[in-house]
């Protein structure tokens, strides 16, 4: 047959048409359709019963309370607790994340002991009682040769049941070495210890302050209680309160506040002595009170008038003298106004000089332990164990001084100096610690100048971790005894950092332990048990529950029933009789220490002429850097502007560098005394010039695959400085360099 | 449609961001992926292909040291409205009815097993709210646990994007029903950002409703399809015409300004203004 143009052409349209007609070619686009998307392995969420679990979340020092729903007994979701205190309802990113870190593949899931060498990652499962009862003889041993004193234990925190039964422990066996990981609260300790004579829970009434001057302090970029200081900015901004950032980067609170003031790193003291010179000289403090209840204001008076005028200060902070004077009126003539300082999100502390100056600032407007103030605030006192058995070996032990100078000759009234620890033991001047507790803590990512804290720790015969989580520390450590996630157990959680009002929260097993972990509390009171003596005695619980449950009393039903306690009417300590120094006044000079508000700079590790630059960090609420890393959740949320890939970004303004020949996205090496890096150039205009800064809370070596290996552990590159006058590490920074790589 | 609009009058569901009162935290964006079962990769940081269905932005003002400033703006999905009810960008160019709009709530919907990956929404949408699975979804081991029976895991090879966490309406208007309640109250029904934000900066409810806080905050005008008549309050890309339903608010009028695609030459602003 031959096929003309003609019947070729209507063959195929006539095909065409019949083959649309027909219901064949959207069958198949159906077909396909369903078929490329039913992927077995696509989860169906299974449905179920929903309800509601009340509890606190412990993920850092905010303590928000959490409402968790499940579905039968899965936890789906961690949504913020409604008619809380710190956050009625809101929750910061971290908190949200938290089923990912309860299910995550960063959990340790059964007790751990190192087969390899240590940080080989090598590890093989044991039992809980082989792994206490390893433990307690290796504890034993050391007990018996009459060296208590060589066990420390770091902890995250040193409130609350569970790390008062730490403590509680220690002492019991004989050792003085309990430390508390740093924060700016070290710094406010002793600051209120000097001038107050009190040791208490510094509290920041800004809820009714009016006119804020923060030196530094992160007050949205996670400082003290983060969605407690976001629920007050919001209310800032209704009500017109003024807020004067201090620092010598934009960060997210400089650009929301009234005013940035750029200053050169390390030199707040300076300009909180400078505003306190105008106030000072134009009579513009509260005389009343620096009359009748300052001690010491003469002298420290002709100081300030000496060495801090505006000129002088402005030389040194670079901030011009015409914004001093001004902030300086505007602070003393506000009705409620309130200084604030601790870096970034306070996790590190400041020098004894900065925080007096700052807090000598607070006095002479009178805002000492008043509304709108800065309050003294005394623990909730609910922990009322019997005494301390101690037998002759624990006396002897606790004769020794602390491994980390705390309470020594040279720094008597500083509580905890762990960042000290690694130096001491390198030098080996003292005892050798024989073992080491971590809880609750991450101390090689964290501190500062991880290498020299690794091999620190490499000295110390037995580390023991009860991380929940494969982090850094745990990874390097001997024993890992695995604690519930704070979604599995009981723990009572007292006052939030920074809050004025007594709270005290339960956090409360959520869903039932996921994998073979132990509360911390059980273990410690397991291993007292196993040591048996003096020391199982100070233990008469037979579990932590049933010790919380004793100790909260009658607070135990109204917590299970309400969630938390709080004091919502509490009233500040008498501004007039609260203070505990020996002339009873608020003393702005220490006549035993002679401590006095001033400004020494902090010396910074580097030579100008091979380090021409200065490195500092800075903190992001959506980088998490203490012992919790980002959970994938949250390092979705990170910027491509601060971390691609694997690279993170350094900060530079683009003055510097033009000056370096430096250009945005470029690959560079960033050298410190301590260590060198490979980082991305990032330019910025919100930093000073001169300044390089990094992000902290990236660059983990443990963790999981989300997290680890990307970006670089500031930590790496800076190294503590000790602050003379109180031991604690004041570093702010240090000098730095960037080469092309 | 036609029983709904029969029936009473509708609802129109939006937003209003403080961006004063926005910290940039960061928190919504994370409380969306709870919420919504998001996915999450290894590598995070292209954020072409990062899927966050509310991403917060940087703004800055572009000004040299020290007077540059920066602002954060929150960016769900806009749920575009359009010049008629329903002609939003997205669903007017999807031929496969994968995307809708609803007349009762004035949410644009996505649904999944009808999308079969054309990405045609993708391209219309100005905001960049809507994003393209390439992979399918992993959660490592365990981690399933925590997904939500109430939102569906997606599949390779479909788009998603925000929902103004419309399962949260469904729930709400089920309780309603069941306890005999013909309306919502204000609270009932919020989205998860809307409850997370711990600076308070999100509002979300009626727009339709003069007495629900959005239409207070925002002031819409429904003769000009819903242009804000407050002064400090503005939509991204008002020109466009698109008519969406979240509002923003600040007391900045860079960042106003930077809401729109100004031209540099156009209608000078008096004095520059500085936050700070």
């Amino acid at each position: 047959m031959k096929i003309g143009r003609r019947g070729f052409l209507s063959f195929v349209i006539g095909g065409a048409a019949g083959t649309a007609l027909s219901p064949l070619p959207w069958k198949m686009m159906d077909d396909s359709s369903i078929w490329t998307q039913m992927w077995p392995w696509t989860p169906v969420p299974e449905d179920g019963e929903a309800s509601y679990v009340n509890s606190v979340c412990t993920l850092c020092s905010g303590h928000c309370g959490i409402t968790v729903r499940k579905i039968d007994n899965r936890a789906v979701k961690i949504e913020g607790m409604k008619g809380h205190p710190v956050n009625n309802g809101g929750m910061c990113l971290l908190g949200l994340s938290g089923l990912q870190l309860l299910y995550g593949p960063m959990r340790v899931k059964t007790p751990l002991k190192r087969t390899g060498k240590r940080g080989q990652g090598q590890w093989k499962k044991i039992s809980w009682n082989d792994a206490v009862s390893e433990v307690v003889e290796k504890l034993r041993d050391i007990r018996s040769e009459g060296n208590p004193q060589t066990v420390g234990f770091i902890s995250g925190s040193d409130r609350g049941t569970v790390s008062r039964l730490f403590d509680r422990f220690l002492t019991a066996y004989g050792s003085p070495n309990f430390m508390r990981m740093p924060s700016v609260r070290d710094s406010y300790e002793l600051t209120q210890y000097l001038m107050q004579g009190v040791q208490a829970l510094p509290g920041f009434d800004f809820e009714n302050a009016d006119f804020i001057v923060s030196f530094g302090s992160g007050i949205i970029d996670g400082w003290g209680s983060p969605v407690r200081m976001s629920r007050v900015h919001s209310a800032w901004q209704s009500a017109d309160v003024k807020v004067i950032q201090i620092e010598p980067r934009l960060s997210n609170t400089a650009a929301k506040s009234d005013k940035w003031i750029p200053i050169n790193p390390g030199t707040e003291a300076a300009l909180a002595m400078g505003l306190a010179h105008v106030i000072v000289k134009e009579s513009l403090y509260d005389a009343a009170f620096v009359k009748n209840y300052v001690e010491g204001f003469f002298d420290w008076k002709n100081l300030v008038i000496d060495k801090y005028n505006p000129d002088t200060v402005a030389s040194i902070t670079g901030i011009d003298r015409g914004t001093i004077v001004v902030l300086a009126r505007g602070f003393a003539n506000a009705s409620k106004p309130l200084a604030v300082c601790g870096r970034g999100n306070g996790t590190t502390p400041v020098s004894l000089d900065e925080c007096m100056a700052v807090n000598a600032l607070n006095a002479l407007v009178g805002n000492i332990n008043k509304k709108g103030g800065v309050w003294a605030v005394s623990e909730p006192n609910y922990i009322n164990w019997p005494e301390i058995e101690m037998d002759a070996k624990a006396a002897a032990g606790l004769q020794h001084e602390r491994l980390d100078g705390a309470g020594s000759k040279t720094y008597p009234f500083t509580r905890y100096l762990l960042p000290r620890l690694p130096e001491t033991i390198d030098s080996g001047e003292k005892f050798p610690l024989q073992a080491l507790f971590v809880s609750g803590a991450n101390p090689l990512y964290t501190h500062p100048d991880t290498r020299a804290v690794r091999n620190a720790f490499d000295k110390i015969p037995l580390v023991v971790s009860f991380s929940s989580y494969m982090d850094e520390t745990a990874q390097n450590a001997d024993l890992i005894l695995p604690n519930h996630v704070y979604l599995e157990r009981y723990e009572d959680v007292p006052t939030p950092a920074g809050m004025i009002q007594p709270v005290i929260g339960l956090s409360r097993p959520v869903v039932a332990p996921q994998f073979d972990t132990r509360h911390v509390g059980d273990v410690v009171i397991q291993m007292a048990k196993g040591l048996g003596g003096s020391v199982a005695k100070t233990f008469p619980w037979d579990s932590y529950d049933s010790c919380l449950k004793e100790t909260l009393g009658d607070l135990w039903n109204f917590l299970m029933e309400e969630g938390f306690w709080s004091n919502t009417g509490a009233m500040p300590p008498f501004f007039g009789t609260s203070y505990e120094t020996a002339s009873g006044k608020f003393e702005l000079i220490n006549k035993d220490t002679g401590s006095i508000p001033q400004f020494k700079p902090v010396s910074i590790e580097g030579d100008e002429k091979d380090y021409p630059l200065l490195l500092i960090p800075y903190d992001s609420i959506r980088l998490a850097c203490g012992f919790i890393g980002d959970p994938p959740f949250v390092m979705k949320t990170v910027e491509d502007s601060v971390l691609k890939g694997k690279d993170v970004f350094v900060e530079l303004n683009p003055k510097t560098a033009r000056n370096q020949g430096l250009r945005e996205g470029q690959r560079v090496v960033l050298t410190t005394p301590k260590g060198k890096a490979e980082v991305k150039v990032h330019l910025f205009e919100g930093i000073m010039p001169g300044l390089v800064a990094l992000p902290r809370g990236l660059g983990h070596t443990a963790w999981d695959e989300y997290l680890a290996g990307k970006g670089i552990n500031f930590n790496a590159l800076i190294g503590p400085v000790e602050d003379p006058d109180s031991g604690l590490d004041a570093a702010w920074g240090i000098r730095a360099k960037l080469e092309k790589a | 449609m036609k029983e709904g609009r029969t029936h009473k009058k509708f609802q129109k569901f939006g937003m209003v961001i403080d961006l004063d009162k926005c910290t940039g935290c960061g928190s919504c964006m994370v409380a969306c992926m709870a919420e919504n079962n998001v996915p999450f990769r290894k590598d995070e940081s292209n954020k072409l292909l990062s899927i966050t269905w509310m991403r917060v932005y940087k703004l800055t003002n572009g000004m040299p040291f020290p007077k540059i400033d920066v602002c954060y703006l929150p960016r769900p999905c806009m749920q575009c409205e359009g010049q008629h009810e329903g002609h939003s960008p997205c669903v007017s160019v999807c031929p496969a009815i994968a995307t809708d709009y609803s007349m009762e709530s004035g949410i644009v919907s996505q649904i999944y097993t009808r999308c079969f990956g054309c990405r045609y929404c993708m391209a219309s949408c100005p905001y960049h709210a809507r994003y393209f699975n390439w992979w399918d979804p992993i959660w490592p081991d365990g981690m399933e646990k925590y997904l939500s029976p109430n939102v569906s895991p997606r599949m390779r090879g479909v788009v998603e994007k925000c929902s103004f966490c419309f399962h949260r309406y469904q729930l709400a208007k089920d309780r309603a029903f069941m306890e005999g309640r013909p309306e919502l109250q204000e609270d009932e029904y919020q989205t998860a950002c809307t409850q997370a934000c711990p600076a308070g900066a999100i509002t979300f409810g009626d727009l339709n409703n003069p007495k629900h806080t959005v239409s207070k905050m925002a002031e819409p005008d429904p003769k000009h399809s819903g242009r804000p008549k407050n002064p400090n309050a503005f939509r991204l890309l008002e020109r466009l015409g698109t008519n969406p339903k979240v509002y923003y608010l600040s007391s900045r009028e860079w960042v106003r300004r930077a809401g729109d695609n100004y031209l540099k030459n156009e209608k000078k602003v008096k004095k520059p203004v500085h936050h700070g």
